[in-house]
């Protein structure tokens, strides 16, 4: 991490006792594939949670099943918040199950984001992999409203297979801009797709940046990020300029009960948006 | 193929990064059957199991190879694009396209023809070095990303 990375104070995110979630309720949701699904909220009542900056997490609670670490993809200045969950278990499974009315409840932000800020001046390449886009989406954006702030934007987005990509019509329309450049690639797909086919990796030979002054983002599987990272450094980008945002299992999101620790860090207070020069020995180690 | 024609194709492929820098009598010599093929979306540059006699320097568009079979839908598993060749089985026997390639964009070629270039490259030895230290990279790379393919790097 550096100096100048966004960080929220761990503590200090959510009123009162740090594992309250504050209520929110569901204003509506969007099934973007057939097992995952993208859920607006707002605040239920007076209290919502402090803004968050692009990369943290807030954990959502799905009540009487359990709470789940889950990015930031957007938010308004209302209180509104994007979350895109995937039903990979008990709590994540409610979690794309519940409908326009229901409860959510919420703690956080947490964690430090993307320091977006950091890559002015310079050329911006944003990767994502799978569902690592929800928690860049709004680093994209960050990006649109400060264009004149950096040089070239190169966006690209891989997933397993077109029906994978989330955000499919919102990303097309990214696309209409004459200052992004924007690839979209699939591992596999039917015939029906008549875009780029091969890993996302393929595409970064392609993309157009000064190497040494670009900033990279990060984010997908962890092994997609190692390989990107790798395929960004070879082609010049500094590994100090090179950032990524790690999973792990996240519990209390705050740095005390240690589920989520990675080598000497805690993805929780120290990420989940790490520097790949601090992380790049330990994302060689196995069962790490 | 007239003179001019086969001179405009030269000048074409020392402009395609494959072969930009080799040498130029190399060039011309290859270029010799060679032809000018433009594709449209849906059309197919190779059909599996068909001859393979044909490498594809690709100028323009996007070129979907395809695997199948009659009891599962074909699936895409690579596209190639503009700078890149595609087509490796001219080189190695028995010379049969091991999967369809269909243009998903407008594309533009240069085909190369199999029984000249073989021979180019066996009679010119040094030419045929240089032609494989750039062709192993391409095979290589495509090894490589089919490796990547195989961790299915997106598994939940």
């Amino acid at each position: 991490m550096l100096a100048d990375q966004p960080r929220a104070p761990a503590h200090a995110e959510t009123m009162g006792h740090p594992f309250a979630p504050i209520p929110y309720t569901v204003r509506s949701v969007v099934l973007e594939t057939p097992d995952t699904t993208t859920l607006v909220v707002e605040p239920h009542g007076d209290q919502r949670i402090p803004s968050s900056r692009p990369g943290q997490f807030v954990m959502l609670y799905a009540f009487g099943v359990g709470e789940v670490p889950i990015g930031v993809a957007g938010g308004n200045a209302e209180g509104q918040l994007i979350h895109t969950v995937r039903s990979a278990g008990k709590v994540t499974q409610a979690l794309t199950h519940l409908t326009p009315g229901d409860t959510v409840g919420i703690r956080g932000p947490y964690g430090h984001g993307w320091p977006v800020a950091n890559a002015r001046g310079g050329d911006v390449v944003v990767v994502a992999g799978g569902l690592g886009m929800p928690p860049l989406r709004e680093v994209v954006y960050e990006l649109f409203r400060h264009r004149d702030s950096f040089g070239r934007v190169e966006i690209v987005y891989g997933a397993r297979t077109p029906k994978d990509l989330v955000y499919y019509n919102e990303i097309q329309s990214w696309r209409r801009r004459d200052d992004v450049r924007l690839q979209v690639t699939v591992d596999a797909a039917g015939r029906e797709w008549y875009g780029d086919v091969g890993v996302v990796t393929t595409r970064i030979p392609d993309c157009r940046f000064d190497p040494p002054k670009t900033t990279a983002f990060v984010c997908g599987p962890e092994i997609m990020m190692k390989l990107t990272a790798q395929a960004l450094v070879e082609r010049g980008v500094k590994p100090e300029s090179t950032w990524i945002s790690m999973e792990r299992n996240m519990k209390c999101a705050i740095g005390l009960c240690g589920h989520c620790q990675f080598g000497p860090s805690f993805v929780c207070r120290d990420g989940p948006v790490f520097c790949y020069r601090d992380l790049a020995p330990l994302l060689a180690v196995r069962e790490v | 193929m007239t003179e001019p024609r086969a001179s405009a194709l030269a000048e074409a492929l020392r402009n395609h990064p494959f072969f930009a820098g080799f040498d130029t009598a190399f060039v011309r010599a290859i270029s010799a059957k060679a032809s000018d093929q433009r594709f449209d979306v849906d059309e197919y540059l190779a059909r599996e199991g068909t001859e393979a006699g044909l490498l594809y320097a690709v100028i323009e568009g996007k070129i979907a190879l395809e695997i199948g079979s009659a009891d599962r839908p074909h699936l895409t598993v690579q596209t190639v694009g503009p700078g890149e060749v595609l087509g490796w089985s001219w080189l190695v026997p028995p010379h049969r396209w091991r999967f369809d390639a269909r243009a998903v964009k407008p594309s533009h070629a240069i085909a190369l023809n199999g029984d000249v270039l073989r021979r180019t490259l066996r009679t010119h030895p040094k030419w045929g070095y240089e032609f494989m230290v750039r062709f192993m990279p391409v095979l290589a790379e495509r090894l490589e990303n089919t490796r990547v393919q195989l961790l299915d790097i997106h598994a939940r």
